[in-house]
């Protein structure tokens, strides 16, 4: 038998119900597993293990995920335990209280484990911009593990989490996912409630789950999502079961290839990779069709205005009055206030929220703001436009592979640019999925790519079932990498 | 290049953010290529589009006017950087 940790949530609930082993047993195999691959990952910043012990022995597996630990992306509100955003602004803050996320993953029976690395405030796609550590990617561990939630992918690529919650902004989720081989879903807008998830941009930012399998997010999602009167962005919907159509295949799928996500400069073996899964996929039984979002290339632009804008105010909040760093002996109120953000936020956070004041400031509103507003109204119409046409895209999640560590830390535009496949999908509040495609070569490593399908709004049961049918039928989610 | 009209300087102190000199320099130049870069959003006619806040078009949430449960004193207290008898002490905002 394969070890406890190799299991997918799904194995892992079928051996609780059989007896084979309980919630404490898959509890303590992970705590070894973290305890031997850790060190050479650096997925976690801090975990509990007492606590989620005795949430284990007590657990109920017959609740949707009894007995199942979870990791959390450090930008996550879990009662009593630290949530640093992976920023020195936050060191040592304790939560309050849980985000709706957890209080619902805790009556599902769940069990939040452990802590896990991001860019600094969910800023960057490498987790680099951490001002703790430096997570590595699992299949080649001189490589980032992109970004932010970087902690949340490595770790369940590395088999030292069964699932872990991220947030995806403008890629998040998706391409940490890509670049580590594992399965990562962005919820459509409104679909996942943000309480207590610590805002970076408002009107794009979605909680989202990563896991070994597209039926495992179904799962997660199932639990998650939901109206929360704290999130008035959270819609009220009837209720849906999100497994529902897992298990079929792709007969009669309509799935549209956007030409704009085909550039140039994109890695030429993730370009083929990419192709070779869209002939699958029409093997599968799906119809392929060209379609066309003639503003994708300026979905970039329009991202790094809207969201920096909308982090420039959420990050305000970050005074060293309530909560987070202060500087020692202040002369006077602005030296209070421009010390301790100077001292408690590290370079991109900075660079972002200069960004975001400047195009906000009077006399650039509307040459900047106003304007990427209005450009973003033009991107949701060319997806209202496709979805006319087909039931889901299908396109490269990310233009490269893992790169490596340091290679862009310099280069802010380019790091930027390495979001091109899913900054969109936020702008237009549609869900998206990531699923493994196969593999390229680098030098001497292996490294994973993936394939992004995109649903409209709120379509995420259909979505779910083509990635399912697409992930099974290809097996490369079976794949592991060899950690020391 | 660097913008001509993005003065990094005088933006962080709008933004309560201290500088060194060398991170001046750093994001003056950083800064100016990736708003040389959304320039390209210039190029197209957005007359008549209208603007997207939101991904999904909700407003005026509602709900019932009676309390909800919030966090105690101790708890809003328990992080803060500075406080005393209860209360969060603040550097002095008064001259």
């Amino acid at each position: 038998m394969s070890e406890l940790t190799d299991l997918s949530i799904s194995e892992l609930q079928a051996g609780f119900r059989r007896g084979e082993f309980t919630p404490s047993d898959a509890l303590r195999a992970l705590e070894a597993r973290i305890s031997a691959v850790d060190p050479a990952i650096d997925a976690y910043l801090s975990r509990d293990f007492q606590t989620a012990l005795a949430a284990a022995e007590k657990a109920d597996i017959n609740l949707p995920l009894g007995g199942v630990p979870v990791g959390i992306k450090d930008a996550i509100n879990v009662l009593g335990e630290s949530c640093t955003c992976s920023s020195k602004m936050l060191a040592g803050f304790k939560s309050p209280y849980d985000a709706t996320v957890i209080s619902k993953l805790r009556a599902a029976g769940a069990i939040p484990y452990g802590r896990l690395n991001m860019d600094e405030f969910a800023m960057g796609s490498s987790t680099e911009n951490s001002a703790y550590k430096k997570t590595r990617n699992p299949w080649d561990t001189t490589r980032i593990p992109g970004g932010s939630s970087g902690g949340s992918a490595a770790s369940v690529a590395a088999r030292e989490a069964f699932a872990t919650l991220g947030s995806d902004t403008g890629g998040s989720i998706r391409q940490p996912a890509a670049l580590c081989g594992v399965v990562g879903l962005k919820p459509s807008y409104g679909r996942v409630s943000r309480y207590g998830l610590v805002a970076f941009a408002s009107s794009l930012d979605q909680i989202g789950p990563i896991a070994r399998t597209t039926r495992d997010c179904a799962s997660i999602l199932n639990v998650i999502a939901g109206k929360d009167f704290h999130d008035s962005t959270s819609l009220d919907l009837p209720g849906e079961d999100f497994t529902a159509k897992l298990g079929g295949d792709l007969k009669g799928a309509k799935l549209g290839v956007p030409k704009e996500y085909f550039v140039d400069g994109m890695n030429p073996q993730v370009r083929s990779k990419v192709e070779v899964a869209i002939k699958r996929c029409q093997e599968l039984g799906a119809e392929i069709i060209e379609v066309s979002l003639p503003h994708t290339s300026y979905a970039v632009g329009v991202y790094y205005i809207i969201a920096t804008a909308e982090a420039s105010a959420n990050l305000a909040r970050f005074d060293g009055v309530r909560y987070g760093h202060r500087a020692k002996n202040p002369r006077d109120l602005l030296d209070h206030y421009m010390r301790s953000r100077d001292e408690g936020f590290g370079s991109e956070v900075k660079r972002r929220i200069i960004l975001g004041t400047y195009v906000l400031s009077s006399g650039y509103y509307d040459a900047y703001y106003l304007r990427a507003q209005k450009v973003r109204t033009l991107i949701r119409q060319d997806f209202t436009n496709a979805f006319e046409k087909v039931d889901a895209l299908i396109c490269p999640t990310s233009p490269d592979a893992a790169f490596k560590i340091g290679e862009r830390v310099d280069d802010p535009l380019r790091m930027y640019l390495a979001d091109i496949f899913t900054i969109a999908t936020n702008l237009a509040g549609i869900c998206g999925i990531s699923v493994p495609c196969g593999f390229v070569k680098e030098d001497d490593a292996h490294l994973p790519v993936g394939l992004q399908f995109l649903g409209k709004a709120l379509d995420e049961t259909r979505l779910l079932g083509i990635a399912d049918a697409y992930e099974r039928a290809s097996g490369f989610t079976t794949q592991r990498p060899h950690v020391v | 290049m660097s913008s001509p009209n993005l003065d990094v300087r005088d933006v962080a102190r709008l933004a309560r953010i201290e500088l060194t000199d060398e991170e001046a320099t750093t994001f003056q130049a950083q800064l100016g290529r990736v708003l040389e870069y959304v320039e390209q959003l210039k190029t197209l006619d957005v007359s008549g589009v209208e603007p997207t806040a939101h991904a999904n078009p909700v407003f005026n949430v509602l709900r019932e006017d009676v309390s909800q449960p919030g966090l105690l004193r101790e708890a809003a207290l328990a992080n803060a950087p500075h406080s005393a008898n209860n209360l969060f002490v603040v550097t002095k905002v008064i001259e």
